[in-house]
Formats: C-alpha cells, structure tokens, sequence
C-alpha cells in the first residue's frame, strides 16, 4: 500500500481512539461540575458520594485522552510534514495557546481533583473541578479552530510555491473566528456534554435496573437527563446551523452528505437512502424540496451540486459521506424523543417505574458515541479530497521522505497497544462500575 | 525584521522553546527518573510508594511535554516536521512508551494479583528507562547532524541508522542524568528504609552519571568538529561549561550533607545548563545537514511569520504567569512526604 493511504489509514485509526475519550472527559467534567456544586450547596452526603464516583471514571478517561492525545500532537509531524509546514504558522499558535491556557489548567488542577480531598478546602477542591473542566472546555476550542481553519480557511495569505508554499497569518482574530469555528465549537462542546450525559444516564439506569444504589442513582440520572434532554434539543439547532455554514463554505461537502449531483430547481431531503455514485441517484425515503428549504426557507431554491464541481475537486466517498451524516441525525432524532419522553415522565412522577425505558437508557451509551465518531468522519471525508480546503490536498500533504514500512511498523504499534488500552479501559469501567459508589453491606445506613 | 529588546523573534521563539525544554527535561526528568529506579526497590509498598511521590504530578510535568511541541510547531514548524520524520522510528517508540508507562501508572495498583503488579512494574520501569534513553538518542542524533537536502528533506536511513554510537552515549548520559534527578526527589518524598536504600541507590546514580557525562564529554570535544566554534567566538559564553562543571561538581557535595531539596535545584540546574551549552553550540542551526551546511535548518529558514510569532510572544506573555501560578498551587498542596491514602494509586 502507498504512503499516503497508510498515513490516512493510521490517522483516521488514531484520531478515533482518541475521541473516545476526551468527550466523556468534558460531559463527565461538566456533571460533576452540578454534582460538587450541590453538595457543597445542600451539604448532603450523597453528592459527594457521586462526585467520588464519577471522579473515579473520569480519571480513566482523562487519562486514556491524555496518552493517546499526545500521539496526536506529533503524528503531524511525522506522517504528515508536508501539510505541519504549510499549516504550521497558522495551526501551531492555535496548538500553542491550547497547550498552555487550556491543557495547563486542565492538567494542573487534575491532580488536586484526585489527589486533594484530605489536602485542600472543599471549596478549593470544588474549584479545581472547574478548573478541570474549564480547561477541557478550552482545549476543544482550539482543537476545533485548527480544524475549522482547515475546512473554512480565514485570515491567511500564501506565500512560496510547490513543496515551499506556506500558509502564513494575517488577521490573527479572524483566523481564529474562521466562517466554521463557532458553530462547529458549539457543537463538538454539545456532542461531548451528551457522550458524558449518556454514560452517567447508562450507569445508574443499570443500577436501578438492579435495585441497587436507588437512591442516589435517582438523583444522578436526574442531573443527567436534565443535561440531555437540554442539550440533544440544542444539538439539532447547532446542527442546523453548521450545515448552513457548510452550505455556504463547502457546498461540495454539503453536496456529498445529501448525495445530490445536478443543481435542479428544489433539492431533497433524505431521511435515510444508499447513494449510487455511478448512476448519481439516490434510493431512500425524502422529503422533496426538503434540502432546499432548509438553506433558503425555500422549497424550489437551487442547492449546488456535486457535478458542478469536476471530479478531482469532489469527496471520492460520497456514500460514506452521506451514511456517517445521516446515521449522526438519526441518533440526534432519537436522542430528542428519548430524553423528552423521560422528561414527560419525570414530570408525571413515573420516570423510574418503566423498566423498558431504563434497560433502553442502559444501552444508549453507544449512541452519542457513535454520533460524535460518525459527525466527524462525515465532516473529515466530506471535506476530501482538501486537506486545506481549497488550498492543499491530502495527498500532497504527507511525509514525502517517510517509507511505507515505516508507516506500517508504527500502525502495528498503534494497533497492539491501542487494543490493549482500549480492553483495559473496559475492564476497569466495568469494574468500577460492579463495586459501585460505596460498599452497600457496610455503609448504608450512614449514607442514606 | 521585527525585535524585542534588540532581539529578533526567531531567536526569542528559540529561547522559549529552549525554555519549555528545559522544564520538561527537569520536572519529567525526576519523573522518568524515579521510574527508571521501579526495580531496585524490592517491595510491594515501596514501589506504590515510589509510583505515587509522582502521583499527583506526572500529568501536569507532561504539560511541558505538550507545549514545548506545541511550541516547536508553531514557531519553527520546518524543523518540527523534518526532525519527526527524520527521527520517525525513535519518535514512534517513545510516544508508544509513554502510553505504556501512562497505562502503567493508572493500572498498576488496581488490582491485588502478584502477576498483575508484576507485570506492570517491568513495563513502567522498561518505559522509563527507553523514554529517558530515547530522549538522548534524539538529542544525540541533531548534535551530529542529519542527511538533509533540498527543501529541508530527509535522505537518511529509515529504520536503525539513529542507533549510532554517540547517540547511544548521549542516551546514556540522560538517562544517568535523570536517573540521579529521580533519586534525590524521591529521597524527598520517603521516609525510613526506603529512604535508607535510595541513598545508596543515589551513589549509585551519581558515579554512572559522572561516568558517561565525563566519556560523552571528551567524546564530543574530539570527535565532533566545529562544537566550539560559537564558544570561540563568544568567549563570555564559556561561562556555560563552567557553570555547568560546577552544577555538576555540587550536587555529590549537598547529597553528602543529606541536604536533598537544594541538591534537587543544583541537578536540575545542571540540566538547564547543559541543555543552554547545547543550544549555543548550536545557534542558530536547528538541523545541521551532513550534506551541505546550506540545506541546514535554522531558526531563520525555519520560522514561522514574524505575525505569527508575535502572536505567540503574546500568548506566551500572558499564559505563562497562569502556569506558573497553577504549577506553584500544586506544588505547594502536595508538598511534603508521601502519605497513601484510598485516592492513592
């Protein structure tokens, strides 16, 4: 196999490991942000109880994030040297500031998180967990700024050409509010707080499944459904919003996730469908004119298509594009139908009476998993074959000098290690999860 | 070209890239170091004991780690990306052995089985011990130059060629050098036979340390052409060996008063000087190429924009007194002797 496709192969391989992990670490910081906040508010035991809890997992995940995040760091570097010198005065600043305000914060605080309880003043304890929490709000900004500069490049001018071409900064400020930052930012905070929401909401469904830990698990899952349900229903108006963004800034993209091929008068919307990149028709149940009304409020307004592009200049996986963009909106439908119809029964006082909802709330961890994986893959393939959009392309943008061999030996590497990771990651969960928040034999009647 | 304080920002970036080098190799030199000693302590309890003098710490150090890369990409991104792939392989393991090691110190503990335990301290005290000595073979490597060509690409060889032998000996000296860092923090944080072995174990470190600083020395004095040329011009700057020699010289002197915390300052002083010597022997060469001077990377060919680096002049401006601020606040909580505790690795 050629460079190129084992650079992409390993990257695509890395960065999805790696985004197992730092959205759980931002949804569980943000809940254990309420859990701290409450207990240190009503003083009631059982807040602490949960706080300790999840801290525990946290932990893990932090963890994982941080090792297989620094990969990612240099991975640029080695596989990809020929886009790191291109983007490198544009994306290393952005590296740069998520190093220092967001992962030096993050980490710094991380230690008296886990470490401090008997060391430092609830209060001081309570405001590492924001710290913490802040700092892993911060280092998704910039993370995704880089990445929405590579998608909606802004304030940059190129200078040198061929293998000497450079992107270089001018406008510091708009490079950083480039057309897709904020919108995209918002919605990678959100497809995070649900990747931590959902596993809060898995955990202690499964316990009350089992009638254990009821008491405080009621309160836990009360926290997350709140979040949740909030949350899934902002989702959909991000969503919207960047793809409106895309329409603008990537229309080829936009193009390849609804499959559409020749501008006509009204474009569709599908709700599910296989696309034929031969023939350029789609199989699947549409609204008509739906695509065009959701851009221009329009049912007959034109939406550009992919033949308006040559083929060279189009994602060559239009397919993939469009099932990892419509799997993602599924699971965002019924995430919203999920979490409005526990709230209803949250409201009637029934929440916790229905066992089907619970056992289907013990699963649902997959699901925003699955989303945040398939949204990214949706907006990295859709965004082919650009590495810089516009500018650079992705095979031009790899080690030139680096060996398909030397790709391989490392891809092993990853490999071997990540599964080990990825099965002690599990285990440990689940054992964290069997032994519970307390020993129940022992401290029941003090906690409860 | 743009200066502040008479300095031009390429060299001022290399300054601060200096800079987060440095407090990486001392505060994760302590960190691998202790590692690097996992073995030679005999038991159970001793060894958690070890693993969490570090504890509450490690992650933080790492940070160093993260923005000196950072660093490095963003203000001379050319030699970021050509040292990666001329140094692919080392890079590679090292990165590797630092998920292991993290791995290692978050599963160590947590669970009771003797194989468990086993298994994990010979792969935390393996990883330590690559991590360091991989350090120092890349280090070793850029002090000798690479095969760079045209466009600042690489020409080298791709699997074992950054195995040479003074690589090696570089390698050694750091890990000699953070092995004896290791000990003096641990000796810190440990009270009673633990204490009383590490003591021991730090003679130890000392004289492999004296040993390969001395032979890397003399070493690089007469087989590398061309190292003092910069001293030869500036000859003020040879206040750097000596500073270093005598950073060096006093660290055996405070260990044999058991003063332990300034002998911690002066070894991580010898690091900062060291790693200064380094950097002016260098100057302004990042890369040197064995094939043509004219291919080699500098902190000229190889810097970002002058916008782009007095954008990051600023961040650095105002991030840096923030990290200070954290780095001192977690200190100063887990300042002290090691207690265990149910939070305890």
């Amino acid at each position: 196999m050629d460079v190129e496709i084992l650079a992409r192969i390993q990257f695509a391989f890395t960065i999805a490991f790696h985004y197992i992990y730092p959205p759980l670490s931002i949804g569980l910081g943000l809940i254990m942000v309420f859990m701290e906040g409450m207990y240190l508010k009503t003083g009631n035991k059982q807040y602490e109880v949960l706080t300790r809890f999840w801290l525990k997992i946290f932990a893990i995940t932090f963890g994982i994030g941080v090792a297989t995040g620094i990969i990612m760091e240099f991975e640029f570097g080695t596989n990809w040297a020929v886009y790191s010198r291109y983007v490198g005065d544009i994306f290393g600043s952005a590296l740069a500031a998520e190093g220092l305000f967001a992962f030096g914060l993050e980490s710094a605080f991380l230690g008296i998180l886990l470490f401090g309880w008997n060391r430092v003043s609830p209060k001081v304890h309570f405001i590492s967990t924001i710290g913490v929490f802040l700092g892993s709000m911060f280092s998704a900004v910039w993370i995704v700024v880089a990445n929405s500069w590579q998608q909606t490049p802004a304030g940059y001018h190129i200078i040198g050409e061929g293998f000497n071409a450079r992107a270089e900064v001018t406008d510091f400020w708009a490079m950083v509010f480039n057309p897709s930052s904020v919108d995209r930012i918002i919605h990678v905070w959100q497809g995070a707080f649900l990747a931590g929401a959902f596993l809060v909401l898995s955990v202690h469904a499964y316990y009350l499944l089992k009638g254990r830990y009821v008491e405080i698990s009621k309160k836990a899952f009360k926290i997350a459904l709140s979040l949740a349900a909030v949350v899934s229903l902002t989702q959909l108006l991000s969503g919207h919003s960047s793809a409106e963004v895309v329409a603008e800034n990537q229309p080829a993209k936009l193009a390849a996730m609804e499959g559409h091929y020749e501008e006509r008068g009204s474009a569709d919307l599908y709700l599910f469908g296989w696309v034929n990149d031969k023939t350029q028709e789609v199989t699947g149940l549409k609204i008509p004119g739906g695509l065009s009304f959701m851009i221009d409020q329009d049912f007959e307004a034109p939406v550009t298509g992919l033949n308006a592009f040559p083929k060279e200049d189009r994602p060559g996986q239009v397919n993939a594009v469009f099932q990892f963009y419509h799997i993602m909106i599924s699971i965002g439908m019924f995430l919203i139908g999920l979490t409005l119809y526990a709230s209803f029964l949250w409201w009637r006082g029934t929440l916790f009476d229905k066992k089907w909802l619970l056992r289907i709330f013990a699963f649902s961890v997959l699901l925003p998993q699955i989303a945040n994986q398939v949204g990214w893959f949706a907006a990295e393939m859709g965004r082919q074959p650009w590495i810089v959009y516009g500018h650079l392309r992705t095979n031009e943008g790899f080690s030139q000098e680096v060996s398909s061999n030397q790709i391989l030996f490392s891809l092993i590497l990853f490999l071997v290690v990540y599964t080990l990771l990825f099965l002690l990651f599990m285990y440990s969960l689940n054992k964290k999860i069997k032994q519970g928040p307390y020993d129940e034999a022992k401290n029941a009647l003090e906690i409860i | 070209m743009e200066t502040f304080l008479g300095i031009d920002y390429p060299t001022l970036w290399y300054l601060v890239v200096g800079l987060l080098f440095s407090g990486y190799a001392i505060l994760e030199g302590f960190d691998y170091g202790a590692g690097a000693w996992h073995l030679f302590f005999k038991k159970d309890l001793s060894r958690r004991i070890a693993i969490n003098a570090i504890g509450p710490l490690w992650d933080a150090n790492q940070v160093w780690l993260i923005i000196g890369g950072g660093a490095l990409f963003a203000g001379f991104p050319v030699m970021y990306a050509t040292m990666l792939t001329a140094m692919y392989i080392p890079f590679m393991l090292f990165l590797m052995l630092l998920v292991l090691r993290s791995a290692a110190i978050k599963f160590r503990s947590a669970e009771e089985m003797k194989w468990w335990r086993k298994t994990w301290d010979v792969i935390y005290f393996t990883s330590n011990i690559l991590i360091a000595f991989l350090l120092g073979v890349v280090l070793g490597n850029i002090l000798q130059g690479f095969e760079i060509g045209e466009n600042f690409s690489y020409q080298g060889g791709i699997f074992f060629s950054f195995l040479n032998p003074y690589a090696i000996m570089v390698g050694l000296t750091t890990l000699s050098i953070f092995m004896t860092q290791g000990a003096i923090f641990l000796l810190l944080k440990t009270e009673g036979r633990l204490h009383a072995r590490l003591t021991f174990l730090l003679k130890k470190g000392m004289i492999f340390f004296i040993l390969s600083f001395a032979f890397t020395s003399f070493y690089t004095l007469i087989y590398l052409p061309g190292v003092t040329d910069n001293f030869k011009a500036n000859p003020v700057f040879f206040i750097l060996p000596i500073l270093a020699f005598l950073a060096v010289a006093n660290v055996p002197r405070l260990v044999s008063k058991k003063k332990y915390a300034p002998a911690l300052v002066f070894s991580s002083l010898t690091m900062a000087f060291l790693l200064m010597l380094v950097a002016f022997q260098l100057y302004p060469v990042l890369l040197p190429s064995t094939i043509d001077p004219v291919h080699s990377v500098t902190i000229y060919n190889a810097a970002s924009s002058q916008k782009s680096l007095g954008i990051m002049l600023t961040i650095v401006l105002i991030g840096a007194p923030l990290l200070a601020g954290y780095f001192l606040f977690l200190y100063k909580t887990f300042h002290g002797k090691v207690k265990l505790d149910d939070t305890s690795y």
